[in-house]
């Protein structure tokens, strides 16, 4: 049913989630761009692909799935806190998400760093002496997690800050929209991963 | 009284922090207004080169930074959020009933993205190494390789992209949360109902373009290759994702265009809007299959024959809906009693040159057709009569007839309909002739032509003239109004919500919040 | 209307799902190394759909809210499927 309430003092917390919802839409559709070009030039260059990808370490992949899995199962029951007005527990959980986020961002950079150690990163003279197909795996896996890496460290800072307001008694157990607002967001950042995964690391 | 409406207390400072959505549309409406004219003498600039066949006033590299940085202009800070952005502001919350837009903070925001990228765009003029030569398009793999200063260009366009996208967001939240008690779906008037099918393209098709100027970057820098052949990529992949924004950007601006019309025509002819629902269901379904038809824009470019037809059939489909509003409009008109006042006149002037930028763009989307005028002049006149004989005229329908409600003054009648017919016929000779030359084969972006254009040309350069003219003539007269005549609540017997309010509006819109017991247009 | 609202999920739900979303990881990496040819990616996909159906439909709540959310986010997946489609009629027949 339609809700026009918010025409008094009324907070909208449904509205706030609403439009919380439009703008995870266009961060869809921004990878969503990011997916398609990967769609077109994989089928262009399977076989290309396929040896490009035999460079990832699907263990590492695996972890950091896990990692941000168990982050947002975490983030989901600090709003479950928050509601049982369980302040205390609402800011653990949410640092527990940080440091796990934390650690996905350690691993990332291990990962990148023996990459490029390995010469391996977009211009260099061993990439462009690839073949085609390769060449833009490698771009594709550089501009895709590393989007995606921007997109965590975005997450964290605002979780951080939710749960300074969580402790300043700002988020609560009447109002925590702010809680839940950032929860979807970082629950979207879980969602690009999802999909990343398995283009990126399991298609040997 | 008189000091509770919005325009109060004065200063700048309360005006450059308002979250008022009124003010922050009246803040859009001076810098559109100024960017649209900045715009439009650089288009006659390039009017007066080409004026006469050889180099008249510039060099071939001037003329290529010139039309790119017209087509910047007029795309990304005036058309685009145009519409929506000044009048959506201004009247979105006032027809639906409602105090201000939902998240008012993030309105102001949005403004002042929208005022950073468009410095970024005129720096980008000036700043690095030369204005960027690519045209607004920023096509691949030229715009890779250009030395021009095209990333600072592609990040202009990449922030204007945020604004947009947060004033869509903000719109669509508004029309699901804070329509007046009583005001159902069916009782929204069309105006709103067309910034909601707007709103959601913008959030919808944005991010690609956002993404593709993103990966432009990249490619500058990085060298990944995405689009570059020598490196396995695609060119003609940069034309779909640029497309797959750039097409929906099209309705973008003759969406809310279409709505402003159909809220004058009603109120000009005192009738109830003929086909209410079949309005409402086209404006959804333009923005739908609009979606869907952005390659049409590249049947010359190598791509599959299946995807040509598939695009082509796609672009016919969508020319139904176009067409069903344009009917609905007319059937409105009959048997009304029409009075020809100045917003009318640039609305009958919107329907023609619709019509006509409408059916080129048939012609455009044939197949066989398009081959042989692609990238002629005939493209550059179809889309200027659709973007500014569609939009461009709509804008100022809208500020015609809104402009007692936003100002609470009435401007000089005789003077604003003597612009009128200046701005028209300049507009016609303007644009008219390059359907022809295009015909003849006459190819856009030329700095220099051939003889035998010369006549279509000398008629076009002309109407540059008269239309820039006509264009002072109209600011003028609206300058002009801030001294004219007190204006009454509802100067032309309107039945929108905003007749119903004092002229200019008071702070928070309604005294007291309307219940909505009937349709929108319910004149007798 | 803030009652709708007052839903509070379970601890334990969030747990279940966290399982079954780790379970699925191990399937999708498991047949990955399996290596079953031309399904695999086919099959890692619609692991990887099923993962977000239920990170969307539990995590983020589309199951207790109006249903406006969900409606909206089907057809915004519908939108990218159909774009990609489209597109493929160029890349699938050039």
């Amino acid at each position: 049913m339609e809700n026009h309430s918010a025409h008094s003092e009324h907070r909208d917390d449904e509205g706030s989630r609403l439009g919380m919802w439009v703008f995870l839409f266009t961060e869809m559709i921004l990878f969503f761009g990011l997916f398609l070009v990967y769609a077109v030039f994989r089928a262009k260059h399977a076989d290309d692909f396929h040896i490009a990808a035999q460079q990832f370490n699907v263990i590492i992949g695996a972890i950091n799935t896990i990692i941000l899995l168990i982050s947002s199962a975490t983030v989901a029951m600090s709003i479950t806190a928050i509601q049982l007005n369980d302040r205390v527990k609402a800011i653990r959980l949410l640092w527990i998400t940080i440091g796990l986020a934390l650690i996905f961002l350690v691993n990332k950079y291990f990962e990148w760093g023996g990459k490029i150690d390995h010469m391996l990163y977009p211009g260099s003279d061993l990439v462009t002496s690839l073949k085609q197909g390769q060449i833009l795996f490698f771009g594709l896996y550089y501009f895709m997690t590393g989007l995606h890496a921007l997109h965590i460290v975005i997450g964290v800072t605002l979780l951080a800050y939710i749960a300074s307001q969580v402790k300043k008694g700002k988020v609560n157990a009447n109002d925590h929209v702010l809680l839940e607002n950032g929860g979807l967001y970082w629950h979207l950042v879980d969602l690009i991963w999802i999909f990343l995964f398995p283009l990126l690391y399991l298609i040997t | 009284m008189q000091n509770t409406n919005y325009l109060y207390p004065k200063g700048l400072k309360g005006w450059l922090t308002s979250t008022d959505h009124k003010r922050i549309g009246v803040m859009y409406l001076i810098a559109i207004m100024v960017f649209f004219l900045v715009g439009g003498i650089l288009g006659g600039i390039m009017k007066l080169e080409l004026a006469q066949p050889g180099q008249q006033v510039m060099d071939a590299q001037t003329y290529n930074g010139l039309f790119t940085v017209h087509g910047i202009i007029m795309i990304f800070l005036v058309v685009i959020p145009g519409l929506s952005a000044v009048f959506g502001n201004f009247f979105l919350p006032i027809m639906i009933g409602a105090k201000d837009v939902v998240f008012p903070r993030l309105n102001l925001l949005s403004f002042y993205i929208y005022i950073v990228g468009a410095c970024i765009a005129v720096l980008s003029q000036f700043a690095g190494s030369g204005p960027p030569d690519t045209g607004w398009t920023f096509y691949a793999p030229y715009s890779l390789e250009s030395d021009t200063n095209v990333v600072m260009a592609v990040f202009a366009a990449f922030v204007l992209g945020f604004s947009s996208i947060l004033t869509g967001l903000n719109f669509i939240v508004t029309i699901h949360r804070l329509r007046a008690p009583g005001m159902g779906w069916f009782k929204m008037p069309l105006f709103p109902w067309s910034l909601y099918a707007t709103a959601w393209i913008q959030v919808l098709a944005t991010p690609i373009i956002g993404i593709t100027l993103l990966m432009i970057a990249a490619e500058r820098f990085l060298n990944i290759g995405f689009f570059d052949p020598t490196l396995g990529g695609d060119p003609i992949l940069f034309q779909h994702l640029f497309w797959i924004y750039s097409h929906p950007a099209v309705y973008i601006m003759i969406l809310p265009a279409m709505g402003v019309i159909t809220e004058i025509i009603p109120t000009f002819c005192q009738r109830k809007v003929f086909g209410y629902q079949a309005i409402v269901i086209s404006s959804l379904a333009i923005a739908g299959v609009g979606y869907l038809v952005w390659g049409h824009h590249m049947f010359t470019s190598g791509m599959s024959d299946l995807s040509r037809w598939v695009f082509s059939l796609l672009t016919f489909i969508v020319a139904i809906p176009s067409a069903i509003k344009v009917f609905n409009w007319i059937a409105t008109m009959y048997k009304g009693s029409i009075e020809l006042r100045t917003p009318f006149l640039y609305t009958l002037s919107f329907i023609f040159q619709f019509m006509i930028g409408g059916i080129t763009g048939l012609i455009l989307g044939s197949l066989a057709t398009d081959v042989h005028v692609h990238d002629t002049y005939f493209v550059v006149a179809h889309f200027h009569y659709i973007v500014f004989g569609g939009m461009g005229f709509a804008f100022f329908a809208a500020i015609h007839y809104w402009y007692p409600k936003m100002f609470g003054r009435m401007y000089n009648e005789r003077r604003a309909n003597w612009a009128w017919g200046v701005v028209f016929s300049g507009f016609t000779l303007l644009y008219f002739p390059m359907f022809i030359l295009g015909l003849q084969g006459m190819p856009r972006r030329y700095f220099d032509y051939l003889p035998e254009y010369t006549f279509g040309h000398v008629l076009s350069s002309i109407g540059a003239a008269v239309l820039l003219t006509g264009l002072f003539m109209m600011v003028h007269t609206l300058l002009a109004g801030r001294n004219g005549k007190v204006a009454p609540a509802n100067p032309w017997g309107g039945k929108t919500l905003e007749w119903t309010i004092s002229s200019p509006p008071p702070l928070e819109n309604f005294v007291e919040v309307p219940t909505i017991t009937e349709g929108p247009y319910e004149y007798k | 209307m803030e009652s709708k609202h007052k839903h509070i999920t379970p601890y334990r739900h969030y747990a279940v799902v966290l399982v079954v979303l780790l379970f699925l990881t191990a399937v999708t990496v498991i047949a990955a190394f399996a290596n079953i040819g031309a399904w695999g990616i086919g099959l890692a996909l619609l692991i990887a759909s099923v993962k977000v159906f239920l990170v969307l439909y539990y995590f983020m709540h589309l199951k207790v809210e109006n249903s406006i959310f969900a409606i909206f986010t089907g057809l915004v997946f519908l939108m990218m499927a159909i774009t990609v489609v489209i597109t493929f009629f160029d890349y699938l027949y050039r």
